[in-house]
């Protein structure tokens, strides 16, 4: 039984569908990370799956309950940080910890807690006096109190600097080394690329592609590429020497490799090519490049419709 | 999803802590009271422009009038200024712009040694601080009268010729005045600013990710204001009695006061702000609600003195029925009214809570 089932999830306010008709599951222990720009629909999907949204149409489950009827319950067995987490000014971590604790009826030990999520040092400074990144690290431990099967991350890093995000993925890391369920949204690539074992790229309401990112990557991917700078016309020279596939813009030329034997070819026309060249790297696809082609698609596809 | 004590004094205490953290918390809780009844208590009372000049017209010149004037004279809160006898005593007044005066009668000093019953009259304006002071003070003398009388008995009487009799000072209507006051600012500013916040923060939507219900989270906050209700009537009470002389009488009845009180004006802030959709509108529908109520109520001075149509207004704001209900046990130790006044109280306040709980939504749709 997944822990997390979605079929045909639909919502709209008013005139906007927020949320398509998109279906998936999460099976227990995954960490399933929903990816798409701003406005895809990726807060209102969590939001209703935590129980904090009513949907429009469609079924959803999560530990085999619904989320919206059965969410005094189900909030018992979850951990949820929502997006830009805010809490009261005045509560020091320890305090907010103890506090869960009483409201889950659950024994607790805050510094164990603290601990976990890295936050020992803040643990008897104010909420409002805590660093971006030291909120952020209390929702996770406020998260944990209850100790849940699955954990909503929403938006988890948004807005922290590059070395608190790195602390908050190593605490995302734990959750799924201890086998609880991680839903994550984000927007930033190599988040999900980090920490998600599945991936679904939402846009427009949409899911455009999910899987493993290696999956999205060789399913929407262009393959290997060659892309050589050069000073002179390396461009002019390839198409008017060779059979490959090239395309060029400034300085930068892109040879697509359809085959290894297309690498070699493509350095000895170089060579023969005469042209002053710089740095050559090989590289195929990456998440990034799927994802601005996929969302880029969906919404040239969408205009063409309208 | 039963009601919890535990879960609900856990979110007293984070939110009392809160309050006591905050500058604005502190402040509003224990200096601004203070701050009220002095300022107020200074405007009203008129204490600090020195004794107050009462005209005297003794027409009896015995032994016992000239005793009773020196009594008079000894205190430091009046100036005597004899008025001759040939005189008509409220032209005299009149003439001199003032309206507190006292008669001492022929024969008094006879009257009051024959054991027969003599009044002295005293004269003053209702709705003048002044007045209230020199019918305190006349009616303390005459009860010492009484009491060093040969036989005991209540023989001399104060005729006073105004409406309302009093040896209240206007001091003793501002506090329960002040104290609802305070009831109702303290929990109805505090509790619209919060439904608008928390919304905007998502803190009630996380509040709503754990077992803690509605009903647990306001009767907190009720309890919390019923705390900071009754350290503003002891701080009030306090300052009163020993800065201006007001004179309470402490009773159970009060306590049903600074109970229902805020219970209802913490319901009343809290479906306020929730039927508001933007924490601009809250604001405003706050105060709409609020500002009629805290002048119209008989906060600084008795409803009975306003304009007819303004009382008709006051009997339907529910902070008027707090400052009478007040009034009646902490003045007059009138239970009967009071009871009245509570028990309207308990049922608007029941009816507001049930709809607070009923229409503010933690989870949002």
């Amino acid at each position: 039984m997944p822990a997390i089932e979605v079929e045909g999830l639909k919502k709209n306010y008013g005139e906007l569908q927020a949320v398509d008709g998109i279906s998936f599951s999460v099976e227990k222990g995954e960490v399933f990370s929903l990816l798409g720009p701003n406005g895809a629909g990726k807060t209102t999907t969590i939001e209703i799956l935590e129980g904090l949204r009513q949907k429009g149409g469609g079924t959803t489950t999560v530990l085999d309950m619904d989320p919206w009827s059965k969410g005094y319950d189900l909030h018992k067995r979850i951990g949820v940080i929502p997006q830009g987490f805010k809490f009261l000014d005045y509560p020091t971590p320890r305090e907010a910890i103890v506090y869960y604790g009483v409201l889950f009826g659950k024994k607790v030990d805050p510094d164990e807690l603290l601990r976990r999520v890295i936050l020992e040092d803040a643990a008897n400074i104010w909420f409002q006096h805590l660093s971006g990144g030291q909120k952020q690290k209390l929702g996770m431990a406020l998260s944990l109190v209850n100790d849940p099967e699955v954990v909503f991350l929403d938006e988890p890093t948004t807005g922290l600097d590059p070395q608190a995000r790195r602390a908050v993925w190593e605490v995302i890391r734990k959750l799924k080394t201890e086998g609880r369920t991680v839903m994550l949204t984000t927007h930033y690539l190599e988040e999900a690329e980090e920490l998600a074992d599945r991936v679904a790229i939402m846009d427009h309401g949409k899911i455009v592609a999910m899987g493993t990112t290696e999956e999205i990557e060789s399913k929407y991917g262009s393959g290997q590429r060659m892309i050589v700078k050069s000073k002179g016309d390396l461009l002019k020279y390839l198409k008017e020497n060779t059979k490959l596939e090239v395309e060029g813009e400034g300085g930068s030329v892109t040879i697509i490799l359809r085959d290894k034997a297309d690498a070699f070819v493509a350095l000895g026309a170089i060579q023969e090519s005469g042209v002053d060249w710089g740095d050559l790297t090989i590289r195929r696809d990456s998440l990034e490049d799927v994802f601005l082609k996929l969302v880029g698609e969906e919404g040239r596809s969408e205009k063409e419709g309208a | 999803m039963g009601f919890s004590g535990r879960r609900m004094l856990a979110e007293l205490g984070v939110y009392a802590r809160g309050n006591l953290r905050s500058k604005e918390g502190f402040f509003f809780t224990l200096v601004f009271p203070i701050i009220l009844i002095l300022l107020f208590g200074a405007i009203f009372s008129g204490g600090s422009s020195g004794p107050t000049t009462v005209y005297i017209q003794n027409l009896d010149n015995g032994p016992i009038s000239s005793a009773f004037m020196g009594a008079l004279n000894s205190t430091t809160a009046i100036k005597l200024v004899p008025v001759p006898t040939n005189q008509n005593f409220t032209q005299y007044l009149s003439s001199h712009s003032s309206t507190d005066g006292i008669v001492i009668p022929q024969g008094f000093s006879s009257t009051y040694i024959a054991n027969q019953k003599v009044n002295v009259t005293a004269y003053g304006n209702p709705t003048s601080t002044s007045s209230a002071i020199v019918f305190g003070i006349t009616s303390e003398i005459v009860n010492a009268f009484n009491l060093r009388g040969a036989s005991g008995a209540h023989s001399v009487g104060v005729s006073m010729h105004t409406a309302v009799s009093s040896n209240y000072k206007y001091i003793d209507f501002l506090v329960p005045g002040l104290v609802g006051f305070s009831a109702l600012t303290s929990p109805m500013f505090a509790l619209v600013n919060i439904s608008s916040t928390y919304r905007r923060d998502k803190v009630f939507k996380l509040l709503s990710l754990t077992p803690l219900t509605k009903t647990e989270w306001l009767t907190s906050k009720i309890i919390w204001y019923i705390g900071t209700t009754t350290i503003s009537f002891i701080l009030m009470s306090i300052v009163g009695i020993y800065a201006f002389g007001a004179h309470i009488t402490f009773n159970l009845g009060i306590a049903m006061f600074l109970i229902v009180g805020p219970f209802f004006f913490v319901s009343l802030g809290m479906l306020v702000g929730t039927i508001s959709n933007s924490p601009e509108s809250a604001a405003v529908v706050g105060n709409l609600v609020t500002f009629p109520m805290m002048f119209l109520s008989g906060t600084f001075f008795p409803v009975a003195a306003m304009p007819m149509y303004l009382q008709g207004i006051a009997h339907v704001l529910p902070l008027f029925y707090m400052i009478d209900g007040l009034t009646n046990v902490m003045i007059y130790g009138n239970f009967g009214p009071a009871y009245f006044d509570v028990g309207l109280l308990l049922v608007i306040s029941a009816v507001t809570f049930a709809l607070a709980v009923r229409f503010f939504r933690w989870r949002e749709d």
